[in-house]
């Protein structure tokens, strides 16, 4: 009985907050400041709480399971929601709905953790469904925005459809070998062409909520109509869940079909860098455009899982946690300036260096991480995937992935440019940033300058796998 | 020594510069870190060439090594060979150069120096690493802050200039990359540590598809035709000191990497290229210099010719002979210290006379008796004058070519030869065109160099004396290097 608590302790936590939050808002106590000070507490709490008392084990016959590497995923993903709720201080004390804001996160985020310590696909189907209805609910909190429900509609319609495809491949896995559990499928799986269109279906439904192309046209319209705090959420947090689960799914349960799926991630990893990098390009609101990077970077994390050894486990999950800061910077800067003058465009950014010069670094920071240049840690993180992915010896695949970082340089350079250099009579004016946004900022872009050059931080992730 | 002074101090500075508050504590500081750096690295020269004449026979000097990323066989590997202590001189001539002549930068001056510093950085680091995950990384760090400078403080279609330059060097660098990766998979033992690698012998199948990647990789960092369309919109678009950093720091890092990583890790696939990289880089050299003579501003007159004389590096070690391969890096010396100079006698003219094109002046001579001289001793270094830099190492160059006895190797040497000619005309040229006939009414008022300028020119003018009265020191710190870069060519049959 002891163990059910220390295992599951990262669900229970969160739960107890959920709860907490809920009798909150039932009591009626609280204005929105005291109320976002103290989720943040209480989130900081569950982060630190993520690094005590950890015991690996199994629970419900299998159907959970944890280890250290989940648990430090775990930890990273509760990091990622605490930096939101400081990031995006102003525009939650606007809000009416504060506490269910929260709620609805948290239960998404609670939803994750059941999913990457799924061991069953019950499980698995259950806690991807609640990872991602309430993120359908939280797109539409904007709600006098038109543009947000119709953010929320597209994302429930997607969702539904691929939870339909996800269903569908379950049941023809469960046809093809009698068992939907993780530890029992891999010695049933033989590769035939039965079990190949379960898992193309099965796989199909990851692609969908990884956004790889061509799975990926829900993606931009719902991350432009969300809040950002949302968009931010659904781009860092909920896709890391998910390529961590891609992640334990093909190396360890569908390890025997790994001929299959090798030539399908990598086909899958080239389109979808090429198409994300090209279609940002394009964009000029900063959320779509980061939407399509976010695309691309999928694409680059799905070279590193190609290369399927435990050093490609490592990378993944140190590409996400660079991820998480150097993504949610770039949103956070986003935000400030959106939520005071609601300026989206990246041609409004002209001429910000006179005006916010520490934002533009700031910005500058996150994006030259997301393109991969030192001495920032995406260049470390890139630098790694690629590595893992090269270990197969398919160099053609490989200089694809090296040459797509040039597209991808140069739409980052595009909003560098805008910030640095192009001349603009009237730049956005000086913008007053919450402390606790600060904060939030200064912690990410301390990220992205140490996670890298502080090789500890790797050697740790890899001492987990 | 400690090698990570050489680290240290730039980063140092930069930092430093950052944090104090007003333009003219940012100027003395960056100028008192350019000093620093540049007596460490004549402190470097004293104390390697002590070691050296103590018999000390070891191929890199003052070895470091510490554990960075261990699971994937990265260590933080640095030392120093003649080679590399050459480069380190030029790096810091032309920073304290570049720092003296940006003296009157008013825009954004702390994060000018800044880039600036964090350029020298990233120089000093590729010439010091002996691991190649660690050169790569300072190879591109180096890439942003150019883009910065172009973008920032440049002039002309500058966006344009940049975009263009830091596309182009990121495409060679994932070249590099690649072929890094390659190499460390290719190769038995999963590492990217270059001594070690240099000892082992990477298969041949491995060779024929990554030597071409690291040399064409590094190749456009160093203008290796036809990927040297960046130099010249890149180098004309940059201020004053961002020109010079690039044409004199960067360009050399491609042909470093190209002589040091590709060369010297893969003979075989040098042997088998060598033919290819050795037309290429006849073209470079005859199309630079024709390039040159049909343009007007001196920025680009100058850029094209870095062409043409960075043509000089990559022939050397196509050559793959001691001679010319030593002729190669003293070339790259001597080409640094030149066009850096070169480029900021430009500069001087340009915020006199405030126009680039060189009909447009005319009789400054009269007028800025000082800039002027300097313009044409840098003018005849360039078209290879006896008595300075340019005519050792480009004869050198031409020695190490002439040893081999077949028609092509021949037939590209005098080929190659044929420029020094063209050069001549276009330096002669633009030259007397800026500086002889009557002055315009509108220069009368100009005054001669200030004394950072002078301080500049001096400094450089001195490196470009020193290699071409008394050559022997250079050829003296690069040749063993050179030689046991032969040694593993001349093993392959």
């Amino acid at each position: 009985m002891n163990d059910f608590f220390t295992i599951l302790k990262p669900e229970l936590i969160i739960t107890f907050i959920i709860f907490l939050l809920l009798f909150i808002k039932i009591g009626k106590g609280m204005t929105n400041d005291a109320m976002l000070t103290l989720i943040q507490v209480l989130l900081l709490m569950n982060f630190i709480a993520g690094f005590f008392f950890n015991t690996e084990g199994s629970l419900f016959d299998g159907m959970y399971f944890s280890n250290p590497l989940i648990t430090l995923q775990k930890s990273i993903l509760s990091l990622g929601v605490y930096l939101i709720s400081l990031l995006f201080t102003d525009w939650f004390k606007k809000t009416q709905h504060l506490p269910e804001f929260f709620i609805l996160m948290l239960s998404a985020l609670l939803g994750m953790n059941f999913l990457i310590s799924s061991g069953n696909f019950l499980m698995f189907f259950l806690a991807l469904e609640l990872a991602s209805i309430p993120v359908a609910a939280m797109a539409n909190f904007d709600l006098e925005k038109k543009i947000s429900s119709e953010a929320a509609m597209k994302m429930i319609l997607s969702s539904a459809f691929s939870s339909g495809i996800l269903l569908f491949g379950i049941s023809l896995m469960y046809g093809a070998t009698g068992t939907i559990s993780f530890a029992a499928l891999p010695a049933l799986l033989t590769g035939s062409p039965l079990q190949i269109m379960a898992f193309v279906f099965l796989f199909s439904a990851f692609a969908f909520k990884l956004s790889i192309v061509p799975f990926h046209l829900w993606t931009a319209d719902v991350y432009e109509g969300s809040p950002i705090a949302v968009t931010s959420f659904l781009s860092v947090i909920s896709k890391g869940a998910i390529a961590f689960v891609l992640v334990s799914a093909l190396y360890k349960v569908f390890e025997p079909m790994q001929a299959v799926w090798y030539n399908m991630v990598m086909l899958l990893s080239i389109i979808t860098m090429i198409v994300g990098n090209l279609f940002a390009v394009r964009q000029q609101n900063i959320k779509r455009f980061l939407a399509f990077s976010s695309i691309a970077q999928v694409g680059f994390i799905l070279v590193g899982i190609s290369g399927n050894s435990p050093d490609a486990v490592a990378a993944v999950v140190y590409f996400i946690l660079i991820y998480v800061f150097s993504n949610l910077a770039a949103f956070g800067v986003a935000a400030a300036i959106s939520s005071q003058t609601g300026k989206e465009k990246i041609d409004d950014y002209k001429g910000l260096y006179q005006t916010n010069p520490l934002l533009c670094w700031v910005l500058a920071l996150a994006l030259f991480s997301l393109a991969g240049i030192p001495p920032t840690a995406g260049f470390f993180g890139k630098l790694f995937l690629l590595t893992a992915g090269a270990a197969k010896a398919n160099y053609l695949f490989i200089t694809i992935a090296a040459l797509n970082m040039i597209i991808s340089l140069y739409y980052y350079l595009r909003v560098i440019r805008s910030m640095f250099m192009d001349k603009n009579e009237q730049p956005i004016e000086k913008i007053n940033i919450q402390p606790s946004t600060k904060m939030a900022l200064v912690i990410c872009a301390a990220g992205v300058i140490l996670i890298g050059l502080l090789s500890w931080v790797y050697d740790y992730i890899h001492s987990m796998v | 020594m400690n090698l990570t002074l050489l680290l240290l101090v730039p980063l140092l500075t930069a930092i430093a510069v950052l944090l104090v508050p007003n333009r003219q504590q940012v100027k003395w500081l960056a100028l008192a870190g350019a000093s620093v750096q540049l007596i460490l690295a004549l402190a470097l020269l004293v104390i390697y060439r002590n070691e050296v004449a103590a018999g000390n026979t070891a191929q890199m000097f003052f070895q470091q090594q510490y554990n960075w990323f261990p699971s994937w066989n990265i260590s933080f590997h640095i030392g120093v060979d003649g080679i590399s202590v050459a480069m380190i001189l030029l790096t810091a001539f032309v920073v304290i150069a570049g720092v003296l002549v940006s003296w009157n930068v008013e825009k954004m001056t702390k994060e000018f120096y800044f880039l600036l510093l964090l350029l020298s950085f990233g120089a000093y680091g590729f010439f010091i690493s002996l691991d190649l995950f660690v050169l790569f990384f300072f190879l591109e760090i180096a890439v942003i802050p150019k883009y910065l400078l172009i973008g920032i403080w440049g002039s002309g279609k500058k966006e344009y200039s940049a975009n263009k330059l830091a596309l182009m060097l990121m495409g060679g660098s994932a070249l590099v990359l690649v072929g890094l990766l390659g190499v460390y998979f290719g190769s038995s033992q999963h590492t990217f540590d270059l001594l070690l690698l240099s000892k082992i012998s990477i298969p041949v199948k491995v060779q024929m598809i990554c030597f071409p990647l690291l040399f064409v990789g590094f190749g456009v960092f160093t203008a290796l035709f036809p990927f040297h369309t960046w130099v010249p919109d890149g180098h004309s678009s940059a201020p004053t000191a961002g020109s010079m950093f690039l044409a004199g720091i960067s360009m050399k890092l491609g042909g470093y990497g190209c002589l040091r990583v590709a060369t010297y890790m893969m003979p075989e696939g040098a042997k088998e290229y060598a033919n290819i990289i050795i037309i290429l880089s006849t073209i470079a050299i005859l199309y630079g210099a024709f390039a040159t003579m049909m343009q007007k501003d001196l920025k680009y007159i100058n850029a094209y010719s870095s062409v043409s004389h960075c043509g000089f590096v990559l022939l050397g070690i196509g050559m793959l002979t001691k001679t010319a391969i030593t002729g190669a890096v003293m070339q790259m010396v001597s080409h640094g210290l030149m066009t850096a100079l070169f480029f900021a006698v430009i500069g001087m003219i340009y915020e006199r006379t405030h126009t680039r094109q060189v009909n447009e002046m005319g009789g400054l001579l009269k007028k800025l008796p000082f800039i002027i001289t300097v313009l044409f001793i840098v003018g005849f270094c360039s078209l290879g004058l006896p008595g300075l830099s340019g005519f050792v190492a480009e004869m050198t160059i031409f020695m190490g070519s002439w040893e081999h006895p077949d028609t092509f190797h021949r037939v590209a040497t005098i080929a190659a030869c044929m420029s020094i000619v063209v050069t001549a005309v276009y330096i002669l040229r633009a030259v007397s065109q800026t500086a002889m006939g009557p002055i315009k009414e509108s220069y009368h008022h100009l005054t001669d160099a200030t004394w950072n300028e002078k301080a500049a020119a001096i400094i450089l003018l001195f490196g470009i004396i020193a290699i071409g009265v008394a050559p022997f020191w250079l050829k003296d710190l690069i040749s063993p290097g050179a030689e046991i870069i032969m040694q593993k060519i001349s093993l392959v049959k």
